[in-house]
This record gives structure tokens, C-alpha cells and sequence, in this order.
């Protein structure tokens, strides 16, 4: 079978479609100025590749091209190219973390940088994560050496509603827009449970309850559609629109499907209601986050079309997370729904290859087998796929971005290290070869610059 | 009558474990100890110890015969720190027993007293391969009338993972204590007043051991820290027990040297993000460090120099390390995962299960009974699959102090009652 065909097809229009949401991002405030790396047309060879479409090649060819995946097959050859050998190493899409908090929560984590939870009122939509973002965070750099190209940095879980995510592309910029990911759609934080009522409930204020919790996002959400009625008889000529309000322009963006809802919720039952409650409104959840007990509703997940990113083993930590299980992913994956490794740490995030590696091997022992190239899927394809750029990452297929990890060996091992990480084409990090590698302002002078942290 | 009945059950028991004898044979035995690796080799268990080990041994008549071929045996693992049994759930669900505020005790409060050998995360840790942990007091910061916990956070003991009454296997191994940033919101805002606490109590418990029969007299003035308290850190004075100071600036650290020196007290580093820069030198003052393998982020400016390489460094120098990272009370098992971490940053596979295994031990002074599979020993064992640092290999069975523990805990029942997602009824009928 000549797999080089079968990647080629689509690339066309995914560049389109790409190329039409920058044209309207630019219009935006707080675009996208994301101008990636210098690249060289390069060929990797002889890999194990892991295309995370699902399958498995063997001694298999990259070549990369204009800062996209242009082939994937075995023998390629091309002029001019810079050969990367890669035999005994393996190949995979750019690791996609879907909830981080790097440069919200930047290292060092003291008080003056805490700026991702905007503990103020239970709904701040209003907010955007990435006017919290400081791009000299440290820990932008140790995730890439993990493998990481790509993130949604989210604000945290203090409110129903805590406001904008934004998707970012691991080249640490001077501001945020430079590391904006070009045409990703926003997200929104929600988050169920214990933290909203517990913020709130000890101020003696709504929510204290997690009733509370519920009537709080129902509040919300009838004011939005209020605010889009308005809005769209405004311009059919009926009335005047509503005073502009940051907050139900968020909202409404979720009602109108350009804002992706990112929902921390930990409890399968919860987790139930709160797709009855997108149901109610005529929204789509993208994905549950923390989705400790996602296992006990898998079906509904799928139903749903919703995605669970899920850690591998955390578990305890407070009640809501008592009933993890190592197997959870692998359950939500075999009940047919969209299984996502997630981060949530500065620490994980560097290693999302092992957290998904513990759950292959506990499903394998209740004979749930996950091959290695089904298993990648859950740390690149599932959370594009979640984060609305699956059309243009998350996968080795020409057309893409060429956001490309060699590792050196199986990903899936304790002893697995990313050696090179390419974004969009361009070498970002070399394991072999510091001089490659970004050191952030705040890094200087420390162990950090001389590869220590790495 | 009682005393009667006892001594009975005694000689029944005594007769129980005498009957059962256990090889395991064919395996990959890391032993840990002075016989290193051993090929296809046998473990004989009686009487809840390591009775033999040797390849191409056979298995004693009568013997319950484990088949462990191509598999690797290791000696159980041991978690370095942590509050398991002392906290069920971490954050606002219950008590958490690891830490107290008051003007009671400081030094002399011991954690053992509140283990719970039926926590729900025992079992849970104990079928990955966790046999022995240590439980440590941990400082729970400020309560509600504003009272701050201790620099002293307290006594810290030993305890098995098994099923037996004798779940504590050792009190008072260690003395924990809070330096730099972390001591600093104890002391009064300054990482130089943590210091001064710290040597204004052990030059009180100076003075109380020379003169503490005058005190008890009425003859001496009185000291600010209580006599329990008091005499809990003349065992940190005659080095009995370490001080176990969580501390991670290099500045800091030197600091802890020098007052180890001063005093003559022994003492253990938790944390250590800057300790590498200093191997050489905790390495001749024969300090161990319980590290972080992934912690290499400046989590603080206590940590701008963490770093990757801290354990492979500090074990060349000939620093004993152990293991302790990330979520130590609940997660502890994921302590082989932190171990293959390391050694994929240069630290070599042996000196890592060294690290999770007998290094603990030595450091906790319990080497004479666990940490490596030398006869003699109580027989914590695990039967892997492969590489147990590896992520995929899962212990196949544990055996703590002899006793083969049943492969069960909370979290496999959950998995178990969901693993079918064809059943339509409800989960509380899945039985």
C-alpha cells in the first residue's frame, strides 16, 4: 500500500481554511503575530512513526516542507534537504497539552505572579487567559523539551465561568500574541464541583452550594441569549443592540459555536448535568477536564461527542477526586468517546508520553489492549481535536503543521526523551545540541541556561 | 485465663507460619544487597522472613513453589516521606492527622499515634510494590485563631504496608524540620529566625540534659519548650535521630552542614532542588538527600538551580538519595516511575533501585530488617513482569514480611465494577 497517497488529499483545504481564519483573526484585537522559526526543508528517515491517524509505520520517511508535514512514507527522497537520520528512533505529532497554566501560573510561583484566577465574581467571561500569560515563563521551555509544540493555557477553576482560554505554540515570544496559535478558536473555562462553591460559599456569597453552582451557570447562560436575541434583532432592524459587555460577548460566542467550553469537572454525576444544561442552552461542551470519574459515563460522553481529558493516576487529593482509577482513559476510549491525556502541571506537562504510557499498561492488565499508535492519539490528535485545530495539527499528514517530536526510542517508556522537537518546520529544541535550545529571559545566569533544567 | 488464651493463639499462630513455607523460583533476583543480581534463582519465606536466596537453588521440600520464571524480583519499595494513614482525602474532606498548631508540643509531636494501617491508600499503594513507608509530620500552616505550626514539625516513624497489628515498624526515626522558605512563615517572616529557633532549641536541650535534674528540682530558670519537647531533641543531640529538614536553597543547606557540625547532629535533606551544587560537600558530611527526579523547574528562589541531574550527581559524589516527588501520600507508588526518570537523566538502573529501595532503609536505620533480599531479612518482595521502573510493568504480587497480599484495593473494585461498558444496570448492582 503506497502510504503516501493516502495522507495528501486533504491538505488543500485544510490551508484555506486556515489562511481565512487568520485573514479574520488579524481584524481582531490581540491577534495572532505568531511568525514560528526559521525552517529548513528537512527529511527525517528511517523512523518509527507514529502518524496519530491511527497507524504504525515502519522505517518510515518525514519530509517537511514551508513548515508543513509535506510527506510521510517509506523511501522518500528530496533535493536540498536536510537529512535527519532517525533510525532506532520514533516519530510523532507535537504533543498537545489542553490544559496548562504556564505563564498564568509561571515559575517561580510566587504571589505577584499568581494571575489565573480572577477570584472577583463567580462569572468572569469577561477575562482572557492570555493577558495573564508572561511569556518568560521557565516552564514554557522544560514542556518543549518534553515534546509539547502546542497548549490552551486556561485561567483556573475558582469561577463557574473563569473566562477565556487561548491555544499557544510552544516558541516563547516577547508577548503573548506572538505565541498564539493563528486561527485557533478560543476557549471558555467552566468548572464544576467543590472550588466555585467553596470560593464563593466562604464569602457567604452564591454559589455555596453545588445547586448553587447550577443555577449560577443558568443565570449566565439566559442572560447570553438575551444579549444574542437583542443582538440579532438589532440587525434585522428591530430595536437598538445592547450596550456592548465583554462578558456576554464571551458567552455568546460559545452560544453561536466559535468559543469551545472547557469544563473542570470531576464527578461522573455532575459531569451529566452539565451536559444537560449545554443541551438546554443549544451549546457543545468540548471537553470535560479533571475527568476523574469519566469512566462511569463513557457512553454519554460519546453520545455527547464530548471529549474527557483525564491524568493518568491523580487521584485524592480532595473528595471529588476520590474514585480515580488508572484505567479511566482506557475505559472512555473503549466506550467509544475522545480519551485526552492532560497536564494541568508545569511538571506533567513535560512528560504527557509516560502519564499516557501508565494507563496502556494498567488497561493491558484487564485486557484492554492500547497500541502505541493508538495511544498517542490521546496526547496529540484527540486534544486538537478538542481544541478546534484539528484540521491543521495533531497528526503527521501533508498539509499540516509540521509540529514533529523524535524521540529516542517508544515514547511509552520511563526512559523515553523527545531529542528534537520541530515546530511548524523549524528545529525548536535539540536534546543533543544546547545551543538550539530557548532560555527564557528569567532562565539566565541559572542552571536553567547551561541545560541543567533540561 | 487471658493470659491463657493469648499464649494459645500465640502457639497457634506460631504453628500457622511455621507450616508455610514459600520459594520463589526461576526469577531475576535484584537483591540489593552484597550478592547483587542473580539469575534464575530462589527465594525461600518462612515465618514472615527471607530465609535463602541463591540461583539455581532448589525450593525445600513441602514449599508452596511460585513459578516467577522471566520474571525480575525486586525487595518491596520504600517511600522516603509522606503522610500515608495520617490523611484520607487531601483537601476539605475530614481530618488530616500529619500536622497540629498549638503551644503543646513541637519537637516531641509523634504522627505514629494517628496511622491508619486500613486507609483506603495502603492497599492501594501496597499492590504496586510500596512495602514500607516512612510517615512524616507535615506543618498545616495557620488555623483559624492565627496560630502557626513549628519549625519542629515533629517526630517521624516507619510503618509496613501489610495487614498485621504490627503495622509500625519503627518510632522516632527521624525529627522533622521546616528550614528556609519553608520554615520562614513559622518564624516570624525570616529564613534567619527558622535558624535561630533552631538553635535556641537544641542549646536549651543542651541545657536541659546538663541540667535538667535542677530544673526538676526548682533550682533552674524555665525553658520556653516543654519538657516533652525537650526530651525529644536529646535523641537529635546524641544522634539517635536525624533532623529531617525540608530545605531546598544551596544557602540554605550550608547553613544545615554547619549546624549539623556545630552540633554534632545528624541530619537528612528533604527537597534538595540545590543540593547538587553542594554534593561534594554533604557527601563528606554523610548527609542523604530525599530528592525530586522531575523537579526542575525554580518553583521559588529557593530552587533557581533545580536541576535533572541532581540525582545522577549526587550519587556519583556518594550521596545517599532517595526518591520522594510529586503527590507522596497518595501517589507513592509511582515512586519506580520517578526512579526510571532519573536514571534516564545518568543515574545507573542499580544505584536507582538502590535509591527505592535500601538506600531508604539505611537512611531510616531499618537496613537490618527490609530494603534488600538478603536471608535474614523480613521478606517485603514484589514479582514483576519486566523492568519494574518501566511504566507499563505493574507489580504481579507482594509479599510484605512473608504475608502474600491479595491483589486488591478500592481503586481495582471501581475498575472492576466499570470495566463492563456493555452493562446497562445500575453501577450499585454491579456486583
Amino acid at each position: 500500500m503506497n502510504k503516501n497517497l493516502v495522507v495528501i488529499t486533504t491538505a488543500v483545504v485544510f490551508l484555506s481554511a486556515c489562511e481565512q481564519d487568520s485573514g479574520d483573526d488579524a481584524a481582531q484585537p490581540f491577534a495572532s503575530r505568531y511568525a514560528g522559526l526559521d525552517s529548513k526543508t528537512t527529511l527525517i528517515t528511517g523512523a518509527t512513526v507514529l502518524t496519530g491517524t491511527g497507524e504504525r509505520l515502519e522505517n518510515a520517511d518525514i519530509l517537511m516542507a514551508d513548515g508543513k508535514i509535506a510527506n510521510v512514507g517509506v523511501g522518500l527522497a528530496a533535493e536540498g534537504a536536510d537529512i535527519v537520520d532517525a533510525s532506532g528512533k520514533w516519530v510523532t505529532p507535537g504533543v498537545i497539552d489542553v490544559h496548562s497554566h504556564l505563564g498564568v501560573y509561571p515559575s517561580p510561583g510566587t504571589e505577584s505572579h499568581s494571575d489565573g484566577n480572577e477570584i472577583t465574581a463567580p462569572v468572569t467571561a469577561q477575562v482572557w487567559a492570555e493577558h495573564s500569560v508572561w511569556p518568560h515563563d521557565p516552564g514554557f521551555v522544560t514542556a518543549l523539551a518534553g515534546g509539547v509544540t502546542s497548549m490552551q493555557i486556561l485561567p483556573g477553576s475558582a469561577n463557574l465561568i473563569g473566562g477565556r482560554g487561548v491555544t499557544l505554540k510552544n516558541v516563547p515570544g516577547r508577548n503573548v500574541m506572538d505565541m498564539k496559535f493563528p486561527g485557533a478558536p478560543h476557549g471558555m473555562k467552566m468548572a464544576c464541583g467543590e472550588n466555585p462553591k467553596r470560593v464563593y460559599g466562604s464569602q457567604g456569597q452564591a454559589p455555596g452550594t453545588r445547586m448553587g453552582n447550577v443555577a449560577g451557570y443558568r443565570e449566565a447562560w439566559i442572560a447570553a441569549a438575551e444579549y444574542r436575541d437583542q443582538m440579532e434583532a438589532a440587525e434585522s432592524g428591530q430595536g437598538e443592540p445592547p450596550t456592548r459587555d465583554l462578558k456576554l460577548e464571551t458567552l455568546v460566542g460559545v452560544l453561536n459555536g466559535e468559543i469551545l467550553v472547557h469544563n473542570h469537572c470531576y464527578r461522573g454525576d455532575e459531569m451529566s448535568i452539565m451536559i444537560d444544561i449545554a443541551k438546554e442552552f443549544g451549546y457543545k461542551i468540548s471537553a470535560f477536564h479533571h475527568a476523574v470519574e469519566a469512566y462511569k459515563i463513557g457512553d454519554l460522553l460519546a453520545e455527547s461527542d464530548t471529549c474527557a481529558a483525564m491524568w493518568a493516576d491523580w487521584w485524592g487529593f480532595k473528595m471529588e477526586a476520590y474514585d480515580g482509577i488508572r484505567e479511566n482513559a482506557a475505559i472512555v476510549d473503549k466506550a467509544g468517546a475522545c480519551a485526552i491525556i492532560h497536564s494541568d502541571s508545569e511538571i506533567s506537562i513535560q512528560r504527557l508520553n509516560q502519564e499516557t504510557a501508565k494507563v496502556m499498561g494498567a488497561a493491558a492488565r484487564v485486557g484492554i489492549d492500547i497500541p502505541p499508535e493508538h495511544a498517542i492519539q490521546w496526547i496529540t490528535k484527540n486534544p486538537a481535536k478538542s481544541l478546534g485545530i484539528e484540521d491543521v495539527v495533531g497528526t503527521l499528514e501533508s498539509g499540516k503543521m509540521a509540529d514533529v517530536v523524535v524521540w529516542n526510542g517508544t515514547p511509552f517508556s520511563v526512559y523515553a526523551q523527545a531529542e528534537q522537537v520541530y515546530i511548524d518546520g523549524a528545529l525548536a529544541y535539540d536534546r543533543n545540541d544546547p545551543s538550539v535550545n530557548p532560555v527564557t529571559d528569567f532562565s539566565l545566569g541559572t542552571a536553567a541556561a547551561t541545560g541543567g533544567a533540561q | 485465663m487471658k493470659n491463657l488464651s493469648l499464649a494459645l493463639l500465640v502457639l497457634i499462630l506460631a504453628g500457622i507460619a511455621h507450616a508455610e513455607t514459600t520459594a520463589i523460583v526461576g526469577a531475576t533476583v535484584h537483591t540489593v544487597g552484597p550478592r547483587g543480581t542473580l539469575e534464575n534463582a530462589t527465594v525461600v519465606i518462612a515465618d514472615g522472613r527471607i530465609v535463602a536466596v541463591g540461583d539455581n537453588m532448589k525450593a525445600p521440600d513441602g514449599a508452596t513453589v511460585i513459578d516467577a520464571a522471566g520474571k525480575i524480583v525486586t525487595p518491596g519499595l520504600f517511600s522516603p516521606i509522606g503522610q500515608l494513614g495520617l490523611v484520607e482525602v487531601g483537601f476539605s474532606a475530614g481530618p488530616d492527622d500529619s500536622g497540629q498548631i498549638g503551644d503543646q508540643f513541637t519537637a516531641s509531636f509523634d504522627v505514629a499515634d494517628a496511622f491508619n494501617r486500613r486507609s483506603t491508600l495502603i492497599a492501594i499503594n501496597r499492590i504496586e510494590g510500596v512495602t514500607r513507608a516512612l510517615i512524616s509530620p507535615s506543618p498545616v500552616g495557620m488555623d483559624d485563631s492565627g496560630n502557626l505550626s513549628h519549625v519542629f514539625s515533629g517526630l517521624a516513624s516507619v510503618v509496613n504496608l501489610g495487614d498485621g497489628m504490627a503495622s509500625i515498624d519503627r518510632r522516632a526515626v527521624a525529627m522533622v524540620i521546616n528550614l528556609g522558605e519553608s520554615g520562614v512563615d513559622y518564624a516570624g517572616g525570616s529564613r534567619a529566625a527558622v535558624l535561630m529557633i533552631v538553635r535556641q532549641a537544641l542549646d536549651e536541650a543542651q541545657d536541659y540534659r546538663d541540667h535538667g535534674d535542677a530544673h526538676e528540682r526548682g533550682q533552674h530558670s524555665d525553658y520556653k519548650y516543654s519538657v516533652a519537647d525537650l526530651e525529644a531533641l536529646q535523641r537529635v543531640l546524641s544522634g539517635d535521630v536525624p533532623l529531617l529538614a525540608d530545605v531546598n536553597r544551596a544557602a540554605d543547606i550550608e547553613q544545615l552542614i554547619s549546624l549539623a557540625h556545630e552540633y554534632g547532629v545528624r541530619a537528612i535533606i528533604a527537597g534538595g532542588a540545590e543540593a547538587w551544587m553542594l554534593a561534594d560537600h554533604l557527601a563528606a558530611a554523610n548527609i542523604p538527600v530525599i530528592l525530586a527526579p522531575t523537579a526542575n523547574l525554580p518553583s521559588s528562589f529557593d530552587s533557581l538551580n533545580a536541576s535533572m541531574k541532581s540525582a545522577a550527581i549526587l550519587s556519583q559524589a556518594g550521596v545517599k538519595i532517595a526518591f520522594a516527588d510529586g503527590e507522596v501520600t497518595h501517589n507513592p507508588r509511582n515512586i519506580t516511575q520517578w526512579a526510571g526518570i532519573a536514571t534516564a537523566e545518568g543515574l545507573p538502573w542499580d544505584d536507582a533501585l538502590r535509591a527505592i529501595t535500601l538506600s531508604p532503609a539505611e537512611i531510616y536505620g531499618v537496613a537490618d530488617r527490609v530494603g534488600s533480599i538478603e536471608a535474614g531479612k523480613d521478606a517485603d518482595i514484589v514479582i514483576w513482569p519486566g523492568d519494574p521502573l518501566e511504566l507499563t510493568n505493574y507489580a504481579e504480587q507482594v509479599f510484605i514480611k512473608g504475608e502474600s497480599v491479595e491483589m486488591v484495593s478500592r481503586q481495582t473494585l471501581l475498575r472492576d465494577r466499570y470495566l463492563d461498558t456493555d452493562d446497562k444496570r445500575p453501577p450499585a448492582y454491579r456486583n
